[in-house]
């Protein structure tokens, strides 16, 4: 069932949208290969869930065209809806009717029959852990339940193409982990994911591509490891009592070091082997250190590097890209 | 699948889901059939004693009146479910469902039709119980089986057309709280009719209003064939409206649906 890896899923050029005289959407282009997960990556109001409206036919762009999995976007957007799912940043469920009803609701809504709808239902609840909110209705579900639910309902019609709009804003880590394990099961079937995330840490570990967006335009593309290479990364900070274990420490570990702080910067990727590694050599010097402290890179190192000036939060616009 | 039957098939899952909400939050039928009783009771028992030409004492009056503005009730019961479905149109598109529905390959004016099948079903249910309510009071009308089923054909009609008003005024409100109110002036209209006082008892500013909206020929219609009053053109006019202000109003809602949503 898995597309051709050659295939584009999406191909978008010159992507132009103003609301009034704001110009949310200044020239986008994208393209996006079968069966991989691209990420929109950017602050609120950078365009992220403008573009995701578009691609999925919810609203037109001023100029620009389309191409989704062979289809034009203007001309056949019945044959694009019917390979996409969207899964939005705020639940697409029915509050007002059960779990099971809304899964119901979008079996009839696909044609899949009475019986197999049943079939389908009971599999999705099965698989995103909903059994026991079944038949409770989906308004007194958690936020957690809540993306479930949504995602469940985007599974129903077996879309090639998903858009996962911020599926892990305002989540607890547990079910933001739980989110991102059922993303990887999807991709795992062949199917291509578009998703959007403030997130550098949940673009990096499910992206194959990540676009840097800001002010509506798309400031950096590439893997995350060509992303992280332009910014200046996670590193070590150890702190020393004195000016003997500073010098035998950068002698041995490298770094930048800061002799007035009497602290050491060590470039590192934050993950448990190499701060293993670091403490093993420090301990073999036998250097005293007083603290050391991990600093991983996040959404606002990327953007202060891209662009220049670190990530805002402009309401206006927040309301205006929703 | 032709379209057709696609559509038909959406809109019927589309009716489902209306008829789910109001099944499983009943309250808002019950509220909307509630209100036309209420006033059913005011009028009868405030002010009936009063208003019947009552040549043989106060309750011969009331009975009269009960009888004269039951039709008038009964057009009010259809104009408050069409509020109550401006209301739920808004309230529906604020909801996050619609746009999924929008991105999907489904018949668009499914969710449209299902709310307006939703409220006429509604709308069935409130008049049964106003005009239940109204027979115990003691409303008496002539009519036989041939115009009980023109009277409740009438009503669909009437219920369809506001409806689609509705549905439009729910689509082009901005916010649930102004969509409550833009429809208020249909819940006037059936007063400043035949409905509930004789036109010519009005001053000439109100009856001129009252002569020309589509409420009086409905009405006089409605009661011309549930008491067997003289109906006249009334039928003809009252259809006419009817189907004017479902076409336009179908289209009016169809082409507010199809823009790009705003929120």
């Amino acid at each position: 069932m898995a597309p051709h890896a050659s295939q584009t899923a999406i191909t978008a050029t010159g992507l132009h949208k103003s609301f009034g005289d704001h110009a949310v959407l200044e020239g986008i282009d994208l393209e996006v290969p079968a069966g991989t997960v691209f990420s929109l990556l950017g602050p609120n109001g950078a365009g992220k869930t403008t573009i995701v409206k578009i691609l999925s036919t919810l609203i037109s762009a001023d100029s620009g065209h389309v191409r989704i999995l062979g289809h034009d976007l203007d001309a056949e957007p019945d044959a694009v809806r019917a390979a996409i799912g969207v899964t939005g940043q705020y639940a697409a469920v029915d509050g007002l009717l059960t779990g099971e009803e809304n899964l119901m609701l979008m079996g009839s809504l696909h044609h899949l029959g009475r019986r197999r709808a049943r079939q389908r239902a009971a599999e999705l609840l099965e698989r995103f852990d909903l059994v026991d909110a079944a038949k409770k209705p989906a308004s007194t579900y958690s936020g957690g339940m809540h993306r479930r639910l949504d995602l469940a309902m985007t599974l129903v019609g077996d879309p090639r193409l998903i858009f996962l709009d911020e599926p892990t804003t305002g989540l607890d880590p547990r079910s933001r982990r739980g989110m991102w394990d059922i993303t990887r099961e999807l991709v795992a079937d062949g199917v291509t994911v578009v998703l959007t995330t403030q997130y550098l840490e949940e673009a990096d570990r499910l992206a194959d591509r990540i676009a840097v967006l800001d002010h509506g335009s798309i400031v950096a593309q590439g893997t995350a490891d060509e992303l992280k290479r332009r910014i200046p990364g996670g590193h070590i900070r150890l702190t020393f009592a004195e000016a003997g274990d500073l010098e035998s420490a950068a002698r041995t570990l490298g770094g930048s070091r800061d002799d007035t702080a009497l602290a050491l910067q060590v470039p590192s990727d934050g993950g448990l082997d190499s701060l293993r590694a670091l403490i093993d050599r420090v301990d073999a010097e036998s250097i005293e250190v007083e603290e050391l402290s991990v600093h991983t890179p996040d959404l606002d190192d990327v953007f202060l590097s891209l662009t220049g000036h670190p990530t805002t939060e402009d309401d206006q616009r927040k309301a205006a890209s929703r | 699948m032709n379209t057709l039957t696609r559509a038909t098939g959406d809109s019927a899952t589309m009716v489902g889901r209306q008829l789910r909400h109001q099944l499983r939050y009943p309250s808002m039928t019950i509220m909307l059939a509630g209100m036309p009783i209420v006033l059913l009771l005011v009028f009868v028992y405030v002010f009936g004693g009063a208003m019947g030409s009552g040549a043989a004492g106060a309750s011969d009056a009331r009975a009269q009146y009960l009888d004269y503005i039951a039709p008038g009730i009964m057009l009010l019961t259809v104009a408050m479910v069409a509020q109550g479905t401006a209301i739920s149109v808004a309230t529906d598109m604020t909801q996050g469902i619609i746009a999924r529905f929008r991105t999907m390959d489904i018949a668009r004016v499914s969710v449209l039709t299902g709310h307006v099948v939703g409220a006429l079903v509604q709308t069935l249910f409130a008049l049964a119980i106003v005009t239940g309510v109204a027979l115990l009071l003691g409303f008496r009308p002539t009519a036989g089986p041939v115009e009980w089923t023109a009277a409740a054909g009438l009503l669909v009609l009437v219920a369809f057309a506001l409806t689609w008003l509705t549905v439009a005024l729910g689509l082009v409100a901005d916010s649930v709280e102004t969509a409550s109110n833009t429809p208020m002036p249909l819940m006037f209209l059936p007063f400043l009719s035949s409905g509930f006082v004789p036109t010519d008892t009005l001053p000439t500013g109100l009856r001129w209003v009252a002569e020309y909206q589509p409420f009086t020929p409905i009405s006089e219609t409605l009661r011309g064939l549930l008491m067997g009053t003289e109906i006249g053109d009334s039928a003809v006019l009252a259809v006419a409206w009817c189907a004017v202000i479902a076409l336009a109003a179908y289209i009016w809602a169809k082409r507010l649906y199809n823009r790009d949503p705003a929120r």
